[in-house]
């Protein structure tokens, strides 16, 4: 197959580009420029967009043999991530850039160009596994390291995205893949792994936000209403955020207060005990299924956040479920603490993903 | 991966010619630092002073006013930096630089650098559509103040759409009022006949890679007369303007280069630009609607004969320049920036083409080597690249549209 793999410039692309052309196939290496100014968004070592990952990715192709391009992608991932990101903010929910990045930027603008230039997949760096069935359905399931599994923010992709994809680092665990960086001669090796959000600097989130959204104060309230404090702006905080609130009138049983909602427009954050954090029903909406959509309730697991854990739930989906319309609604089995809305609930059966939604209301 | 490789970018640097090698490689045998007075010493200067008259012979100048430098890009700092601040020295009130729009990065980032560190006003002279200087432009920037401009530069001929300037022009122009001119002759050396007497000029910048010799080594034909501060201080091994000790293989190899390059300068001219108009009215047979950037000429006192500037509409250069170099066709988008990513051409803008246009843009350049063989074999594989490359711009577009549409539906719930 003629295989384009997508090179970060860190360790897992570099092996994963280097098992597809030991698999062999005919692969082409891209580095995806994100940032118009390779330093605007990060001035870092780590992270997707500098200098100095562009250079590691290149000297990862030369290390491989193959062919090796920088895409400018600046343009497509400042509308479909840098800015859907702030917009997400802006109404109040917590966005997760990177599902959105896999959705929109790599598995979509990328893919599509790569599948229109003659390519026939798309390889990452991502731990998780797919198997593809007689059927001509594709199965995600979750990387044979569970440290590592990344299957969470692959599960908005589509059935037609999955088939043209390869992650084939899904079957290693991370410090075999470091080993095997290392034998290959590979530089990138012993890099860190990226954590952050690539495109903001010194990983201040609050304060890229201030910047890009302006800042503006409003009140701090209990869930009676009463004003317990001020707040310079709400874009720094998060549901189920605890810490830096600096509320001036303690709370009545002198017990630790909690964000529990954000409210843009009015800029009104409310804080309130732990247990007014709990969830155990949420509605999602556009359902994307990995596979055939499941009909009626599916008992399940789900998982809420990036490295989250896993947790049990009976999941009902709406009949038109079958596209990216539709709505699930997410009966967890146990309360979850500071669900955020805007961040994706990924559906599992076990190892394998069933499908995904993103979080629009939660409720007790 | 086998395949031959049908090298048509001979505007980024060329393949050196066997009489180049041989000189080169020679005197990287032999030992001897030229500043150094015994017998090594003195026999390594010879073959710097030899090479610098063949030089000189070469292109019009005294052996004398050739100052050895380390390529294009030193020679162009110190031929700006050196004037403005010695013209500066001369009359503080002398800050104003004219330059075309559309200079090499090698002269527009030192002219920002002298903007933003050294007090110097720039002012960019427009280009006309085809990419040449707009000379009553020039003429009202100069009149405007004259006593104010510390010098001009304004180079020979473009390296991204060929476009050969007036040079003749400019000097007149500046000499009228006593203004230095620098021209950066880097793509015009060997293509086209360069007299540096002649031409009035006082400062020339020449780079040997791009005739036929070593990269790394270059020269700027200076006026001794004109006084210029140094850029690089240290042993003042060249006339106390530029210091290092001086590379004397890569010299010797620049010299064999420069004298063979324009020994050959009439024939490679005709010969060279008679197989670029095949290049362009082939490619445009096959496909119909890419458009030729760039003075058409004819002649190459309009164009570069090794230069072929085309825009194929709806590509991205970069996608074609994969699709191309996939088959090992090697050619070029113009610039990038360190990181590698493509930058949309100065020189394309500021010749008013749209930036869609510009983006769908490929260069090829020939040079000594090249073929009809290499033109059957790009007229060949161009027809496919720029369908795939168009897929690929369809399937990009519609994915922005398709986002658009997204972005309204959720800005209206
Ligand atoms: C017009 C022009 N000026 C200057 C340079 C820089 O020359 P060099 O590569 O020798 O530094 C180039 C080469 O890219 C050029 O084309």
């Amino acid at each position: 197959m003629r295989v384009l793999a997508a090179m970060s410039g860190g360790v897992d692309s570099a092996v994963a580009a280097a098992r597809a052309v030991d698999a062999g196939h005919d692969v082409t290496g891209v580095h995806l420029a994100l940032s118009k100014n390779a330093q605007s968004y990060r001035s870092g070592a780590r992270g997707c967009c500098t200098l100095e990952d562009s250079r590691d990715a290149r000297r990862a192709a030369d290390v491989i043999g193959i062919p090796f391009y920088v895409w400018d992608m600046a343009e497509r991932f400042h509308a479909d991530v840098v800015e859907d990101f702030l917009a997400e903010y802006a109404s109040g929910r917590t966005p997760n850039p990177c599902v959105r990045c896999n959705e929109r930027i790599k598995f979509e603008a990328v893919l599509d160009r790569a599948l229109a230039l003659g390519f026939d997949a798309v390889a990452t760096g991502h731990y998780a596994r797919l198997r593809r069935g007689d059927d001509g359905v594709v199965e995600m399931h979750r990387s044979a390291d569970p440290g590592k599994d990344q299957s969470y923010v692959l599960g908005v992709l589509t059935q037609d995205q999955l088939a043209h994809s390869m992650f084939p680092l899904g079957d290693s665990r991370k410090d075999a893949v470091r080993a095997e960086a290392e034998s290959r001669g590979l530089a990138v090796a012993g890099k860190p792994d990226s954590h952050d959000i690539c495109f903001i600097a010194n990983g201040d989130t609050a304060g890229f936000l201030r910047d890009r959204l302006g800042e503006a104060g409003g009140p701090i309230v209990d869930q009676a209403g009463s004003v317990v404090g001020e707040h310079e702006g709400a874009f720094g905080f998060t549901v189920g955020q605890r810490k830096g609130l600096r509320l001036g009138t303690p709370s009545p049983d002198g017990r630790p207060r909690y964000v529990l909602d954000i409210e843009p427009v009015s800029r009104t954050v409310t804080v309130g005990p732990r247990e007014a954090l709990s969830v155990r029903r949420m509605e999602g909406v556009q359902p994307r299924w990995c596979g055939p959509a499941p009909r009626g309730v599916l008992d399940c697991t789900v998982q809420i956040r990036a490295h989250g854990e896993e947790m049990p739930a009976s999941v009902f989906v709406a009949d038109d479920g079958a596209g990216t319309e539709g709505r699930v609604v997410v009966e967890l089995r146990d309360p979850a603490l500071g669900v955020a809305p805007g961040q994706a609930v990924v559906m599992y059966d076990g190892t394998r993903v069933v499908g995904s939604a993103t979080i629009e209301t939660t409720g007790p | 991966m086998n395949s031959p490789v049908t090298y048509l970018d001979h505007a980024a640097t060329t393949p050196m010619i066997p009489e180049a090698l041989a000189a080169m490689t020679e005197h990287l045998r032999t030992l001897g630092n030229p500043s150094s007075l015994h017998t090594s010493g003195r026999e390594a200067r010879r073959v710097v002073e030899e090479a610098r008259e063949t030089i000189a012979q070469a292109l019009g100048s005294r052996p004398s006013d050739v100052v050895f430098t380390a390529g294009g890009t030193e020679s162009d700092n110190l031929a700006l930096k050196g004037m403005y601040w010695s013209r500066r020295a001369g009359d503080p009130g002398r800050r104003r630089i004219l330059a075309s729009a559309i200079e090499h990065h090698a002269v527009l980032d030192p002219l920002h650098w002298l903007t933003t560190e050294a007090g110097a006003e720039v002012e960019y002279v427009p280009v006309d559509g085809l990419g040449r200087l707009q000379v009553d432009a020039l003429r009202d920037g100069i009149e405007r103040d004259p006593e104010s401009v510390a010098l001009v530069s304004v180079m020979w001929a473009n390296n991204e759409v060929g476009t050969v300037q007036p040079l003749a022009e400019v000097v007149r122009l500046a000499q009228a009022h006593g203004i230095p001119v620098h021209t950066d002759a880097v793509q015009a050396v060997g293509q086209l006949p360069v007299d540096f007497a002649a031409s009035g000029v006082d400062a020339l910048t020449v780079s040997a890679h791009k005739l036929g010799g070593p990269a790394g080594v270059g020269a700027l034909v200076v006026r001794r007369e004109l006084a210029l501060t140094p850029v690089l201080h240290g042993g003042g091994q060249e006339r106390d303007v530029r210091s290092g000790t001086l590379n004397t293989p890569a010299i010797a190899g620049m010299a064999a280069a420069v004298e063979l390059a324009v020994k050959r300068q009439p024939e490679f001219a005709a010969e060279t630009a008679a197989l670029r108009d095949s290049l362009v009215a082939r490619v445009r047979e096959v496909v119909p609607d890419a458009v030729l950037n760039g003075d058409p000429g004819p002649g190459i006192e309009h164009r570069l004969p090794g230069n072929a500037h085309l825009t194929f509409p709806g590509c991205d250069g970069d996608l074609l320049l994969m699709l191309l170099d996939a088959q090992r066709i090697e050619c070029s988008t113009g610039s990038a920036c360190s990181a590698g990513v493509p930058e949309v051409s100065h020189v394309l803008l500021a010749m008013g083409i749209s930036e869609s246009h510009v983006r769908g843009s490929l260069r090829f350049s020939l040079g000594h080597g090249s073929s009809k063989g290499d033109v059957d074999r790009l007229v060949e594989a161009i027809g496919p690249a720029v369908e795939r490359a168009r897929a690929a711009g369809v399937a990009d577009r519609r994915g922005r549209a398709a986002r658009g549409a997204v972005r309204d539906d959720e800005g209206g719930s």
